[in-house]
């Protein structure tokens, strides 16, 4: 391939950003300076560039987070230094909703518009904003700042949220919920006059907040929750003092077979949506000849109404990377990747912090904890698009791609990231086995594990809980607990109003309505009424909520996040959408059919989504929809 | 700068292993030569797998697809974005097959058979996806040319074999304004409101005519990503165009639409070779179209040898009223597997200047 790039040379801001991530440019082959005696004979770049592909996200976030945009001569310098075709990699930039190839200001909001937001009052929030700076995406006050509506932040129990981006010398982003439009308005210009350093952290990390998002944070029967609210996320030795790295010692001493056996015992399954036992994936991985093995921790959690990852991840970094290292030490891993969705800043900078206090103390690097086994851990940030939670696309991602979904077989643990045996475990999955791993007062054992909960579902579970709820957040409660059960944790429907639908799984799940409050909530009993856990999502919609307005949030939110790669998804989602729209506005004379035929033909677009698109997205692209129309009581049309 | 990354390397990156010690004895005499060629080595015929397909028992060999298998059967599955000499992409989904045990339909393009597979490629739920893939296809993308070109056959053969009907979803929506699909950006579509919503979205647009060889009219493009195959790693390891964009904006493209002559493009052509529904089309075929008087009937395809360089690839001249109008190769010719380069595919002008007088 002959690299061809057109278009004027990157600016030295541009290229320094660049450099951050990629180190100074070593010879005129790969964009630095030229220097005749010595490029003039040898060709260099080559293979070794492209051996760094997987560093073109980390490069477009810093050329982002610098200059506001992926600005062509910006790319066309990561493009030499890494010798990707220009083409290649503007189809990546183009395909991540936080990179943007054209202008915009320097100061963005993104304003969450998705459905636990809408409940809370997001639309007239986008309404202010509207007032105030124009409409979205319209430069306002000089061209300085900006607003763009964003699906779900994973800040539901605070609704309504935004993420707050500052392109700069020391870039800003910054998660503010619950806010309107006076607070955020105020957060630009704050962080655009003042920089990074005066504008008030509006996430606030201490014990108010962790209660804010974590209702039951001290109590004494929690499990995956024990440590929230009452370690320090910031101190090694707390979370020593707390239990912390028992785990990894536990498991080294038995060894990696023992470990997996562990987990197996458990009878743990995957917390991330699929459902799949943690411990067959392990050995399988475990097992297979191909070199070397990696482990994944998908923390990309996207499913609108889903905030547990996030919390874990925010109040209990170590406890991730510990659980990593266990992965890697059971599946005969040496690295291990961090996917960290990029509206996470953080949970971002905890993660990084543990990340190098651990390997400080000898618990990542070349020698684990003295046992001579190295090992180490990377954080990757996606860059705003839900298909990459999918853990085939977020290999593609991780290795610079578009976030593409791949084709299985082959699966994961045979062939995955770079092509190699990957693990990868979603982070509540990976919290359950420090306890499968940890001593007795955790829970100690894969077969004490599989003691709790029920028989098909063992372990404690977090729940997602938004919406019309008095007391939204994170809970744990045992698998079996009736969905019941889990309002009335949740302090019920404020206002003393009837519950009219509760979304169980996010948008890919399915509405169920008040008849389902005695379903336990376990996998088994989901299924049973034809409904799933997925990421543990429960939103909870009052009589007097927006059903029409939530569908069409929800088909309008697959349809912005389809990868577009297969027939059945990328048109699918735009005629689902287009069908609720007129289904929402049945103007007579304007349907071109009538209502029967309209909801035969949604039924119909719904099918061939889920019996032919390549992976889950497309295929749950209409379960809350059709549930939600096979009860018409819920939707109220 | 992302804090997650030192310059220049990842904390991660751990040390290559030490090299082997350097072999010694690189220079010592080479062991007598057999005084024979010594014998291939047996190749060992992948043992074959006994699978049923609609019913019937049949023996195929492992490691082929159930599109290879059902066609060995005389089955006739339909196909958009697979082509022999690329690898397949199974993006299409038209060629979904039932395989018993599988949740959802598996993609036979690319699906190995494996012992015991039991396949239906004709059940109502199989005929029901391809019939909404083609309606979903047809209401969205201009497929008038898409039925007359090789390889890919018929689509409204098809059509008529699902009985898909494309104006379910609404008479198509208007055409997009030169460079506007090129530029949405992803996660922030238009939601249709209103009337709006009677309508079909589509994607319409302009003709990009930016050369004198060839044009590329993405309204009648399906996103089979064979010419992207095509021009990098399959082909042409070119790399000029790439899919860019996402969901229903995914399009394919130069870096910033940039137009072709400023673009990486070496005009060899294999993106038009495989194209299956003539979005990317011979400037003069485009012409004669626009102007009446393209008429395939009236058209000879005369083989021959490409008279430029040694290689000695293989020409479909396509011929009206004593003019090349287009040149092609066939795909199953040896030499170019149906690609070729600039000089064989548009060199042939010269041919058509006639000397005056
Ligand atoms: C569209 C889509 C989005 C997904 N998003 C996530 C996600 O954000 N986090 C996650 O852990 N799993 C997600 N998954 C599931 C992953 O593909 C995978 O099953 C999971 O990470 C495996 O981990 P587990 O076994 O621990 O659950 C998603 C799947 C699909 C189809
Ligand atoms: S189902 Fe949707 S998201 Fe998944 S591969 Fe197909 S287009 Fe992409
Ligand atoms: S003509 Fe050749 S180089 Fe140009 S875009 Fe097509 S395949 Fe690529
Ligand atoms: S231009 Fe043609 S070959 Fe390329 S993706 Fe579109 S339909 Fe396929
Ligand atoms: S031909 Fe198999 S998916 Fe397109």
């Amino acid at each position: 391939m002959d690299l061809h790039v057109i278009g004027p040379l990157a600016s030295p801001v541009e290229r320094a950003a660049v450099d951050t991530v990629l180190g100074s440019a070593e010879s005129g082959w790969t964009g630095g300076q030229r220097d005749a005696r010595n490029d003039g004979h040898v060709a260099r770049g080559g293979h070794a560039a492209r051996a760094r592909r997987d560093l073109l996200l980390p490069a477009l976030h810093a050329l982002q987070d610098r200059v506001g945009q992926i600005t062509q001569p910006g790319l066309n310098y990561v493009c030499k230094r890494l010798s990707v075709p220009p083409a290649e990699a503007y189809g990546v930039a183009t395909f991540y909703a936080l990179f943007t190839t054209t202008p915009r200001a320097s100061a963005v909001a993104h304003m969450c518009d998705d459905i636990a937001c809408r409940l809370a009052g997001a639309e007239e929030v986008c309404k202010d904003l509207q007032r105030t700076l124009g409409p979205a995406g319209s430069p306002a006050r000089d061209g300085t700042m900006t607003w763009l509506r964003s699906p779900c932040l994973g800040r539901c129990e605070l609704a309504p949220a935004a993420l707050v981006t500052v392109a700069g010398e020391s870039p800003i982003r910054r998660e503010l919920a619950p806010i309107d439009a006076v607070g955020i308005i105020g957060a630009l210009e704050v962080a655009l006059n003042r920089g990074a350093d005066a504008a008030p952290r509006a996430t606030a990390s201490g014990p108010a907040a962790v209660t804010a998002s974590v209702p039951q944070a001290g109590d004494s029967g929690l499990r995956l929750l024990a440590r929230i609210g009452t370690t320090d996320p910031t101190s090694l030795d707390d979370y020593r003092a707390h239990g912390g790295y028992v785990a990894l010692r536990n498991a080294i001493a038995m060894g990696a077979v023992a470990t997996t056996r562990e987990v197996t015992d458990a009878k743990l399954l995957g917390r991330g949506g699929a459902a799949f036992p943690t411990g067959r994936k392990w050995a399988a991985v475990a097992v297979q000849p191909a070199q070397p093995h990696f482990v994944v921790c998908n923390a990309d959690e996207s499913e609108p109404g889903t905030f547990k990852d996030r919390v874990l991840l925010e109040a209990d970094p170590f406890a991730v990377i510990e659980a990593m290292t266990i992965e890697g030490f059971a599946t005969g891993a040496s690295r291990g990747f961090l996917y960290l969705r990029g509206e996470y800043p953080l949970a971002e900078a905890r993660l990084l912090g543990a990340i190098d206090t651990a390997r400080a103390a000898g618990l990542l690097g070349v020698d684990v904890a003295g046992s001579g086994w190295a090992f180490d851990i990377e954080l990757r940030r996606g860059a705003g698009a839900y298909i990459c939670g999918e853990e085939t696309a977020l290999f593609e991602s991780i290795e610079g791609k578009r976030g593409e979904p791949r084709n299985k077989p082959p699966f994961p643990v045979e062939a995955g990231l770079f092509g190699k045996p990957t693990a990868v475990n979603n982070v509540e999955t990976l919290a359950n086995v420090l306890l499968i791993l940890g001593n007795g007062d955790g829970v100690g054992g894969g077969a004490r594990f599989a003691t709790l909960g029920t028989e098909g579902s063992t372990g404690p579970k977090l729940f997602c809980l938004s919406g019309h709820v008095a007391r939204p957040g994170v809970y744990e409660v045992p698998f079996g607990t009736t969905l019941r059960e889990l309002l009335e944790l949740g302090g019920g429907v404020p206002g003393g109003r009837a519950i009219r639908a509760i979304l169980l799984g996010g948008a890919a799940g399915v509405f169920v309505g008040p008849d389902a409050l005695d379903v336990p909530l376990t996998f088994e009993g989901t299924r049973a009424i034809g409904a799933s856990l997925g990421s543990g999502v429960v939103m909870v919609f009052d009589e007097a909520a927006d059903m029409v307005g939530t569908l069409r949030r929800i088909a309008a939110f697959f349809r912005d996040e389809s990868c577009g790669q297969c027939v059945p998804c990328r048109v699918g989602t735009v005629r689902q959408e287009e069908l609720l729209a007129r289904l929402a506005d049945p103007t007579p004379g304007k349907a071109p059919r009538s209502r029967a035929d309209e909801l035969a033909l949604l039924a119909d677009v719904g099918r061939a989504m889920r019996d032919a698109s390549i992976c889950g997205l497309g295929q749950t692209a209409s379960s809350a929809i059709e549930s939600a129309f096979r009860q018409p009581e819920l939707v109220g049309l | 700068m992302t804090a997650a990354h030192r310059p220049g390397e990842s904390p991660l990156r751990i040390p290559a292993p030490p090299m082997p010690p350097a072999i010694e004895a690189i220079f010592t005499t080479p062991p007598a030569r057999a005084s024979r060629t010594p014998e291939a080595p047996p190749v060992q015929a992948p043992a074959p797998v006994t699978i049923t397909i609609d019913g019937i028992e049949v023996s195929v060999p492992s490691g082929v697809t159930i599109l290879d298998a059902a066609r060995a059967q005389g089955l006739d599955l339909p196909t958009l974005c697979y082509l022999e000499n690329l690898a397949p992409v199974n993006v299409c989904r038209i060629c979904v097959v039932e395989v018993t045990g599988s949740r959802v339909l598996v993609p036979a393009c690319s699906r190995k058979v494996e012992a015991g597979m039991e396949i239906q490629t004709e059940s109502e739920r199989v005929r029901h996806s391809r019939k909404l893939v083609l309606e979903f296809l047809g209401s969205s993308v201009d497929l008038s040319l898409a039925g007359e070109r090789e390889p890919d056959g018929d689509l409204a053969r098809w059509a008529e074999r699902y009985g898909a009907d494309a104006s379910r979803f609404g008479p198509p929506s208007e055409p997009a304004a030169a460079g506007v699909r090129d530029a949405h950006e992803p996660g922030h579509h238009h939601a249709p409101e209103g009337a709006e919503a009677a309508f079909a979205t589509s994607i319409a647009q302009p003709v990009k005519v930016d050369n004198e060889l060839y044009v590329r009219d993405y309204s009648k493009c399906i996103l089979c990503y064979k010419c992207v195959e095509a021009c990098g790693e399959d082909a042409q390891n070119t790399f000029a165009i790439a899919v860019a964009g996402r969901g229903f904006d995914a399009r394919i493209s130069t870096e910033w639409a940039t137009p072709l002559p400023e673009s990486a493009c070496v005009y060899c052509g294999n993106c038009i070779g495989v194209c299956p529904t003539g979005a990317l089309m011979f400037k003069s075929e485009h012409d004669m179209r626009e102007a009446g008087t393209w008429d395939g009937s009236a058209q000879t395809v005369t083989e021959t040898i490409c008279p430029y360089c040694g290689v000695g690839c293989v020409l479909d001249l396509h011929v009206q009223d004593n003019t090349i109008v287009k040149v092609t190769s066939p795909m199953d010719s040896s030499v170019t597997e149906g690609h070729l380069c600039i000089k064989g595919r548009f060199g042939f002008e010269f041919t058509n200047e006639r000397r005056r007088g």
